[in-house]
């Protein structure tokens, strides 16, 4: 059964032994010296990760929220992405916003097909989907068959408008608002809007009743 | 307007799927500092313009046949773009 001839070889994945990855190893070396040299302090280190990690996806969803129940704050949304965010006190990093608003009509997808470029500030990090090699070639490519992977199919007549965010701005899909949702506040439409939804991967599921 | 096919190396932004494409300039952006520069420590400019450029998508890929309306908008810097025939 087993019968080719194994050569020698080093594992494939390099591990301390603490289970610490090649990478990690690399970095905590790297992070000891910077510290060591004085270069860096700790605790700077920490704060970074900390403002790497805290925006999420709530941040985006209350945008969205804001926008479905106010009109004339989604006319200031979609003209300048950025200070809208700042009016809700959200401090967009990257250099500019742009809410792409789908419609009846339109339906709006995001992918960086050069990398991962994401608004992290307001949705954090991306999914690793997102930073696959497969979905990056795919979504400007055969964008329908990839929404049908994530479950949406589109109608016919629906336009589809692919948003490849290579350079220096960053795109929200703004989601048309459910059906059914029209005696809904801000807080509870806040908690419809998905990540998935403000990538251009799904829509926003109608809201049911119970 | 038409994407230049320029034989630049390094850090470049725009790819090879829009290159030698006619498009539309839906949005003028800003002047941004030039990732091919940057990526080289070039930190201090010049700065270029930088566009969105919207294309069809039947016309960047040759089997596409979903639909006439589906279109692709990505960012493109002045120094990629012919105008030349506009």
């Amino acid at each position: 059964m087993h019968e080719h001839k194994h050569d020698d070889h080093l594992p494939v994945v390099a591990e301390d032994d603490a289970g610490n990855l090649e990478g990690q190893q690399i970095t905590t070396a790297l992070q000891a010296l910077l510290v060591r040299k004085g270069l860096l302090a700790a605790g700077e280190i920490t704060l970074e990760i900390q403002n790497i990690e805290s925006p999420g996806t709530h941040l985006g969803a209350k945008i969205i929220a804001r926008a479905w129940t106010d009109d004339a704050y989604r006319q200031r949304l979609l003209a300048n992405g950025k200070n809208g965010a700042a009016e809700l006190g959200i401090k967009v990093g990257e250099a500019q916003l742009e809410v792409v608003p789908n419609t009846p009509d339109i339906h709006n997808l995001v992918v960086c097909t050069l990398c991962s470029c994401y608004p992290r500030s307001i949705l954090g990090q991306p999914p690793s989907w997102y930073i696959s090699k497969a979905y990056r070639a795919r979504a400007v490519r055969e964008p329908a068959a990839i929404l049908e992977e994530f479950g949406l199919v589109l109608p016919k007549g629906k336009k589809i408008r692919i948003h490849d965010s290579n350079a220096d701005l960053r795109y929200l899909v703004l989601p048309e608002r459910p059906f059914g949702t029209e005696d809904l506040d801000e807080q509870e439409l806040m908690a419809l809007v998905t990540r998935d939804s403000m990538i251009g991967v799904a829509i926003v599921a109608s809201w049911q009743k119970k | 307007m038409q994407v230049l096919d320029l034989n630049i190396k390094g850090h470049i932004r725009t790819p090879s799927y829009i290159r030698g494409k006619s498009g539309t300039v839906i949005q003028f952006c800003g002047f941004f500092l030039n990732p091919e520069d940057l990526s080289v420590g070039i930190t201090g400019g010049p700065v270029y313009p930088l566009y969105r450029v919207s294309f069809a998508m039947e016309h960047l890929w040759s089997n596409y046949d979903r639909s006439e309306n589906d279109e692709l908008c990505i960012e493109v810097y002045d120094h990629w773009l012919d105008t030349s025939n506009t």
